[in-house]
C-alpha cells in the first residue's frame, strides 16, 4: 500500500515544553488511524502539525513521497511556498469547532475552495457539491448560512467542504467534541459511512467505542510521546502498558 | 425677523450643506480606505531584525526588544498616536498654513477646500484604521485556519473571508465616526472654507441674529437622522449571518 503520510522523528516545544518528543508514524492508502490520550498529551498539536498549521521544531514530514519538511538532523526545514500549497491539496482538515465561513451559504462554503483553489469548473464543482450534500442529508439546506444550522449539521457541512477538494488524507480534529451525545452519534455514522469507501483517515477523538470500530490502528499518545499503539480491540481491551490502563479504565468499566 | 428674511438665510444655509455634505462624502472616500492601508501598517509585523533572535533559547530583555522591533508599525504607531492625539483644528491649520510657512509656497483660495479635504481624510483615517484592526482582529483564528488549510493564501483570504465578516462587524463604530464627522465638518469654519457653520456665522454676525445658527443646528441634526438611517439599512441588510 502507498504511504500516503509519513511523519518521521517529529518534536516540538512551546517555550520551555516540550509538546511532542520524537513522534514518528505512517498511514497507508485507506488506513483509519485514530489518536487517542487525555488533554494536553500533544496530539492536536501532532495534528496541527501534519495539517502545516504549526511547524515542526525537528523532523520530516512526507505526502505521497513529497517532502513538506526535512530534517537537516538539527531542525525541520520547510519546503518553499509552493510546494506547501501543493501539499495542502492533498489533504483536507475537520476541525472541533466547524470554522465553516459565516457569510456564505451551504453550497458557497462547499463550491469556493475546488474553484478558487483546485481551478475547476462550475458546472463540475456544483454537481459534485449537491452530490455531497445529498449523501450528508442536507439537500434541503444548500442555501442556508451556517448560523441556521445545528452543531450537527454545520459538522457535516464542514466534512463536506473537505471532501470537496478531494483530498488524498483527511483529518479529524476531536470532530465531536462541541456535539451533544446525539449529534455526535450522526457525525460518527458520516465517518464510519467514509472509511467503509476507504477514505485514509487519521482522527484525534474521546469516542474509544468509535476508535476502536471504525479504525485499522490506534495510537495512545501522553505527555509528548507515543506511549502504544496497535490493533484497536487489542489496545483498547487489553492494553500493555500502565499509562494506557489508567487511561482506559474509566471506559473498560 | 421678518418671513422674508428667514427664508433667505435657510436659502443661504442650504449652499453650505452642500459644501458639508462635501466634505463629508469625499472625507469617507478618501479616509475609509487609506485607513484600511493605515491598519495594514498598523499591524505589520515586519521585523527586520528577527535573526538576532537565538533559536529555542531565552535571551535578554534588550536583545529581544531589538530584534523583535517592527518599524512598519511603529512608524503607523506615531501616526496614529499624533493625529489622535492632537486637535484637528490644529491640523487643519497646519495643513492650510503649513506650506507657506515652512516653505514659503504662496498659498491660495482654492487650496482651502484641498487643505479641508486633506486635513479630515488624514485624521479620519487614524481613527477608521483602529476600528478596522479591533474589527480585524476580533475574527477567530479558525477562519484563518480554515483557509489556509483549504489552500487559500493570504490575499485571499483577507478579501474573501476576514473583511467581509470585518465590515459587518465594524458598522456600528462606523457609524459612530460618520455622525462625528457631519458634525466636525464645521470645523472647517477655523480657515474659512464657506460650509455651512462659517456662512452660518457671518449672516449671525452681519445682521446680529442667533437664529441663522439655530437652522444650522437644525441642519446639522436633520444631516445626522439620514446618516443614522442609512447606517441602520446597511447593518440590517447585513443581518442574514452571524
Amino acid at each position: 500500500m502507498q504511504k500516503i503520510l509519513e511523519i518521521q522523528h517529529c518534536s516540538k516545544k512551546f517555550g520551555e515544553n516540550e509538546v511532542l518528543k520524537d513522534i514518528s508514524l505512517s498511514v497507508a492508502e485507506g488506513q483509519v488511524v485514530s489518536i487517542i490520550g487525555p488533554s494536553g498529551s500533544g496530539k492536536s498539536t501532532l495534528l496541527r502539525c501534519a495539517t502545516l498549521l504549526e511547524t515542526m521544531d525537528n523532523g520530516d514530514l512526507i505526502y505521497t513521497g513529497q517532502y513538506a519538511a526535512k530534517s537537516n538532523g538539527t531542525e525541520a526545514i520547510y519546503s518553499d511556498k509552493a510546494t506547501l500549497q501543493q501539499i495542502r491539496k492533498q489533504f483536507g482538515l475537520v476541525f472541533q469547532n466547524f470554522n465553516l465561513f459565516p457569510h456564505y451559504t451551504v453550497l458557497k462554503n462547499i463550491t469556493e475552495p475546488p474553484m478558487l483553489i483546485g481551478k475547476r469548473t462550475k458546472a463540475e464543482v456544483y454537481e459534485e457539491a449537491r452530490e455531497l450534500l445529498r449523501k450528508m442529508g442536507l439537500s434541503q439546506k444548500e442555501n442556508a448560512y451556517p448560523c441556521e444550522l445545528s452543531g450537527g449539521q454545520q459538522q457535516r457541512v464542514s466534512i463536506a467542504r473537505a471532501l470537496a477538494m478531494k483530498p488524498k488524507i483527511l483529518f479529524f480534529d476531536e470532530p465531536t467534541s462541541a456535539l451533544d451525545p446525539e449529534l455526535t452519534g450522526e457525525i460518527l455514522q458520516v465517518i464510519k459511512e467514509l472509511a467503509a469507501e476507504h477514505m485514509t483517515m487519521v482522527i484525534v477523538t474521546h469516542e474509544m467505542s468509535f476508535a476502536r470500530d471504525v479504525s485499522n490502528h490506534i495510537i495512545f499518545m501522553d505527555g509528548g510521546v507515543i506511549v502504544e499503539e496497535g490493533d484497536p480491540v487489542q489496545l483498547i481491551h487489553h492494553p500493555q502498558q500502565e499509562r494506557t490502563k489508567a487511561f482506559l479504565s474509566r471506559f473498560q468499566q | 425677523m421678518e418671513l422674508s428674511t428667514l427664508l433667505n438665510t435657510v436659502q443661504q444655509l442650504f449652499g453650505g450643506l452642500g459644501a458639508s455634505a462635501l466634505i463629508f462624502i469625499l472625507t469617507l472616500v478618501f479616509s475609509m480606505p487609506l485607513g484600511l492601508l493605515v491598519a495594514f501598517g498598523r499591524m505589520s509585523k515586519w521585523a527586520p531584525l528577527r535573526f538576532l533572535l537565538p533559536k529555542n533559547q531565552t535571551c535578554s530583555k534588550a536583545l529581544y526588544a531589538i530584534a523583535t522591533f517592527a518599524p512598519i508599525q511603529f512608524l503607523f504607531k506615531i501616526y496614529i498616536a499624533v493625529l489622535r492625539g492632537t486637535p484637528l483644528m490644529l491640523q487643519l491649520f497646519a495643513i492650510y498654513y503649513g506650506p507657506y510657512y515652512l516653505f514659503g509656497i504662496p498659498i491660495s483660495l482654492d487650496y482651502r477646500f484641498v487643505a479641508v479635504i486633506i486635513g479630515f481624510s488624514v485624521n479620519y483615517a487614524a481613527y477608521f484604521a483602529e476600528i478596522y484592526r479591533s474589527g480585524i482582529e476580533s475574527i477567530p483564528v479558525g477562519q484563518y485556519e480554515a483557509a489556509t488549510v483549504l489552500g487559500y493564501n493570504k490575499v485571499q483570504t483577507f478579501f474573501r473571508i476576514i473583511f467581509p465578516q470585518m465590515c459587518k462587524r465594524i458598522l456600528p463604530p462606523v457609524t459612530n465616526e460618520a455622525i462625528t464627522l457631519v458634525k466636525d465638518t464645521s470645523l472647517a469654519f477655523v480657515i474659512s472654507y464657506p460650509e455651512m457653520f462659517t456662512i452660518a456665522k457671518q449672516i449671525s454676525a452681519a445682521q446680529t441674529t442667533i437664529m441663522p445658527l439655530i437652522v444650522a443646528g437644525v441642519f446639522y441634526f436633520i444631516f445626522n437622522g439620514v446618516v443614522a438611517f442609512v447606517m441602520e439599512r446597511i447593518e440590517k441588510s447585513m443581518n442574514y449571518y452571524r
